[in-house]
């Protein structure tokens, strides 16, 4: 059983100073000769921004690179859907901008609830990050000089964000996945995709493989490494109606972390102010609207509950610019934990907007006078396009409406300074891990902490996990490790093919998200975790008996992939609800009801809780045991968060 | 609404296919046109019927992962949309719907409407890249770039490779997909050096796989993301430099 397994949990912090901790620890690590780099083996897992730079970069040092991703291309990843932008402090604006300033907005931004010394990595790297997407070509916008040009983003109050239209994430991913592709025609690395990962395989305490299924044969195949990566994306998508793509999940992370991988963060998850409102039963997911947006677009709602008048007829006065009230400095730009729960005060108090009274107003009416139908449309257009193409409404005409979503994931495999989780060998990266953004992740940082994670990162922490171990070879897939894996994930895939039940996997994750949202969704209470927690666990029992998954396992067989991630998904909720639980006070994303201000803000308690919640497995039904990381603060000063 | 669907089914790469009339009852018209099919998949796993296999995935119009023949056409009847962003307010009650796989020789069928698309990455392999190692590129604001040249490039690289060019134009050919992504590198500073041998390579990669371009003009009616026709004479002319080059060389 995993659970014996010697566990490194030491966060592996370099001593020094802020500035120097990275620097240092690059000079201390060991190196990998070049001509010994052939000689390693690496799995990555996943190919969005992190996954698809971490295997380029790596494949271009010279390691021996196995790349897998149940895209049919690596360039679908979900990475490709980002909007609206990525920061880095360049200060190309003139306006304040500093590497230290953006560490600080970071640490801030996400509640003191993440490591000074990776987030000023992070801010550091940022720089690079730029430099290396527009050598690839990488079209952002500039301004008539021919230099790049710049936006702001939620939690800021500079220019630093890097954009390409409302296309960031495409044009980000398609650099890397270029630089991929080249490395595949090199023969550095070899391209495995419709492949999914379903097991973890760990040998002696260290991962040593993955055994994967091919999504067009249905078969199941073991393959050994001296270090596996995992850039397999966060699990947002437990909530089933969120921003994320349909196939995003958690099945790769909750495997490793089934084996021992302790969890770091499950309850801090995201919920993104500018999507979509729902319409109907129907939808299968919901669509942001960039919160780059909120730069020019201003949020509103009428004063009076009972307003009927179309929002073109409601005098100013009788609007309320609720952001701008409430938090001056940053208006309509506050992070996205305040912006979205205030939206949610305002439907709740019955102020909501549109046809179900579940939105409120992003108006560009005031853009539209002061820049010109032209000058918005130079800068969203595309955006505009997406929306009117939802809702068959002209943006340009009437505001939007938009409502708070499922968006991210800041928990998340833990892993130390070298992105190595708490198995030795096995390594986690972008969304799938859980460090850097704290209890809520700012804007445009998620693409960068991506980017600096694979091409920045990994290339060395990497080299300094293997150079011990040159001459050793992975043990083979013969190892008794691979068949107990591969018979795992046989059992699996038959178990759900067997069930024949009555229900569609997709009934089973709608019910289990509408439980999610409702009691571990915007806010949080004891009493409605309780509840979750005990009606997730009766609805999991239901669905291993009742589940129907048609067809066979030798084809594409899309409803035995999804049930196999659900599966994993009622798994991981039930975590997510015990981790929400056990923290007794409210941060980011993570708002108790318990634990709030007169005024009805976030109410931090640092004192009992300034620790990453690291979580390890002991078996399905077991409570699983808390493992805290303190968090120490050693330049900034924890204080009340105030965007007033 | 009530709509009538006819469905390409076919269980395998090489088995045999073949249209089957499905019944989607009660359609809300803000559906997306992709989730009618789920409604018609939940109707069919209710009656034990497999589901229909499609493509999707961030169901944004950016990914590129789906696309079907909707009536003949490429991605359905929205302009400059794929099929996740076509909505059911675009059908009335009683519509018979046909929906099939792309069409191509460069992009067998795997299952019912899911169609192998790897030989695009191919063409990239073959030089849809810049050289550039990672960790060594130099202060980006040093190479400024007119904006009418980033702009243009940027509405090249804005192609999600949905392959609907390939599938609307006759000869199934894959010009415009191709000119995209030559264009959008070979317009830029950043992409000079490698210039003409990136064309070369990629078209000859994409002619192992795809047919022969005649002009039609299909593909950019049926390309979401509105790649203009002009990228092709672009890289047709890329490409005559280029193999003139070569012509000298040797
Ligand atoms: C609509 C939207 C807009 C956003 N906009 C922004 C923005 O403007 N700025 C910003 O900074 N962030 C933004 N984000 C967040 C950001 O896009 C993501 O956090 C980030 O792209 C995640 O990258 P990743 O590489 O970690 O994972 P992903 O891009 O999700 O990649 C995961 C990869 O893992 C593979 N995979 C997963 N599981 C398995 C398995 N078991 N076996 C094989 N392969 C597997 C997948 O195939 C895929 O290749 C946005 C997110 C959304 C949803
Ligand atoms: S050029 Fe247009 S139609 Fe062709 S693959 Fe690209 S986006 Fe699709």
């Amino acid at each position: 059983m995993p659970v014996d397994q010697k566990l490194d949990l030491d966060a592996k912090i370099p001593d020094g100073s802020l500035e120097d901790k990275w620097d240092n620890h690059r000079f201390d690590m060991k190196l990998v000769n070049p001509n010994n780099k052939r000689k390693f083996d690496v799995i990555v897992v996943g190919t969005g921004l992190a996954g698809a730079s971490a295997a380029a970069s790596l494949g271009e040092l010279g390691y021996n690179v196995r790349c897998f991703t149940y895209h049919d291309s690596p360039r679908r990843a979900h990475s490709i859907a980002a909007q609206g932008g990525i920061n880095a402090a360049k200060n190309y604006q003139g306006d304040g901008d500093s590497i230290f300033r953006l560490f600080h907005d970071t640490i801030k931004g996400g509640d003191y609830r993440s490591r000074e010394g990776n987030v000023y990595r992070l801010a550091q790297l940022s720089v690079n990050i730029i430099d290396q997407a527009v050598a690839q070509g990488v079209p952002f916008a500039r301004d008539y000089g021919g230099l790049l040009d710049n936006r702001s983003f939620g939690g800021a109050q500079v220019s630093r964000t890097f954009y390409a239209q409302g296309q960031t994430g495409q044009q980000l991913l398609l650099g890397a996945y270029q630089a991929l592709m080249r490395q595949v025609d090199r023969g550095s690395v070899t391209l495995h995709p419709r492949t999914e990962m379903l097991e973890l395989v760990v040998v002696d305490g260290r991962a040593h493989g993955v055994v994967v299924r091919d999504l067009g044969t249905g078969e199941i195949s073991s393959h050994s490494a001296h270090a596996v990566v995992l850039a397999t994306g966060g699990y947002a998508s437990a909530y089933f109606l969120s921003t994320m793509a349909k196939n995003s999940n958690a099945t790769a992370a909750w495997r490793a972390h089934r084996k021992g991988a302790v969890y770091g963060n499950p309850c801090y998850t995201q919920i993104h102010p500018t999507c979509i409102p729902q319409s109907g039963d129907y939808q299968s997911k919901l669509t942001l609207m960039s919160e780059g947006l909120r730069n020019d677009g201003r949020i509103w709602v009428p004063k009076d509950p009972d307003e009927t008048r179309p929002p073109e007829d409601i005098p100013e006065s009788e609007r309320d610019y609720y952001l701008e009230r409430l938090y001056p400095a940053f208006g309509n730009l506050a992070p996205r934990d305040i912006s979205s729960r205030a939206a949610k005060r305002m439907v709740d108090a019955g102020h909501g907007v549109g046809p179900q009274k579940n939105g409120v107003y992003l108006d560009f009416a005031g853009a539209i006078e002061r820049m010109g139908v032209d000058g918005v449309e130079a800068k969203y257009d595309n955006l505009f396009q997406m929306y009117e193409k939802i809702t068959n409404e002209n943006p340009y005409r009437v505001p939007m409406r938009i409502y708070p979503a499922p968006h991210y994931a800041m928990g998340g495999l833990w892993v130390d300074y070298n992105l190595q989780t708490s198995i030795p060998g096995l390594f986690a990266l972008g969304e799938s891990n859980f460090s850097d953004h704290g209890a809520n992740r700012l804007g445009a940082s998620a693409l960068m902490q991506g980017l600096a994670d694979g091409y920045f990162v990994i290339p060395y922490t990497i080299g300094n996990y293997l150079a011990p171990m040159l001459g050793e070879s992975p043990p083979p897939t013969s190892h008794e490790a691979f068949a107990e894996a591969e018979a795992e994930v046989r059992d699996k895939v038959f178990g759900l093919l067997s069930v024949n039940g009555t229900r569609s996997v997709d009934s089973f994750h709608k019910e289990l998200g509408r439980i999610l949202w409702d009691y571990c969704g915007m806010s949080r209470t004891a009493e409605g975790l309780e509840k979750a927690r005990s009606e997730i666990r009766t609805l999991r029992d239901e669905f291993h008996k009742d589940v129907r998954v048609l067809g066979e396992n030798e084809t594409i067989n899309q409803s035995l992939e999804k049930a196999g991630r659900v599966q994993d998904f009622f798994e991981l909720a039930e975590l997510m609800t015990v981790d929400a639980h056990h923290r007794e006070e409210s941060c980011g994303g993570h708002f108790r009801e318990e634990h709030q201000t007169e005024e009805g803000e976030a109410l931090r308690d640092d004192e009992n809780y300034a620790y990453v919640a690291r979580w390890r497995f002991r078996g399905l039904g077991e409570d699983p045991e808390l493992i805290p990381e303190p968090l120490e603060f050693e330049t900034v000063t924890p204080s009340t968060r105030s965007y007033k | 609404m009530d709509l009538t669907l006819k469905v390409w089914r076919q269980p395998g790469p090489e088995a045999e296919g073949r249209f089957e009339t499905y019944q989607a009852k009660g359609i809300d018209e803000h559906a997306s046109f992709l989730e009618m099919l789920d409604l018609v998949n939940e109707q069919l796993t209710e009656e034990g019927i497999e589901p229909i296999a499609f493509d999707s995935d961030c169901r944004e119009g950016i990914c590129g992962t789906c696309g079907v023949m909707v009536d003949g056409e490429a991605h359905g009847p929205v302009e400059n949309a794929s099929v996740c962003q076509v909505h059911m307010f675009n059908y009335s009650d009683g519509d018979t719907i046909t929906i099939e796989p792309w069409r191509a020789a460069g992009f067998p069928i795997q299952k019912d409407l899911i169609v192998d698309r790897t030989a695009f990455d191919e063409i990239i392999a073959a030089g849809g890249y810049i050289t550039v190692p990672t960790g060594s590129a130099p202060e980006a604001n040093l190479t400024p770039v007119d904006k009418p040249i980033a702009d243009t490039a940027f509405e090249a690289a804005q192609c999600i490779g949905c392959g609907a060019c390939v599938a609307a134009c006759p000869n199934g050919a894959a010009q415009l997909f191709t000119a995209a992504k030559v264009s959008h590198l070979n317009l830029l500073p950043q992409g000079q050096p490698e210039r003409y041998e990136r064309v070369v390579n990629m078209v000859e990669v994409m002619e192992e796989y795809f047919g022969s371009c005649t002009n039609h003009g299909e593909c950019q009616d049926a390309c979401p993301k509105d790649i203009s026709i002009d990228f092709i004479a672009w890289l047709n002319k890329d490409y005559r430099k280029a193999s003139f080059k070569q012509m000298r060389a040797s």
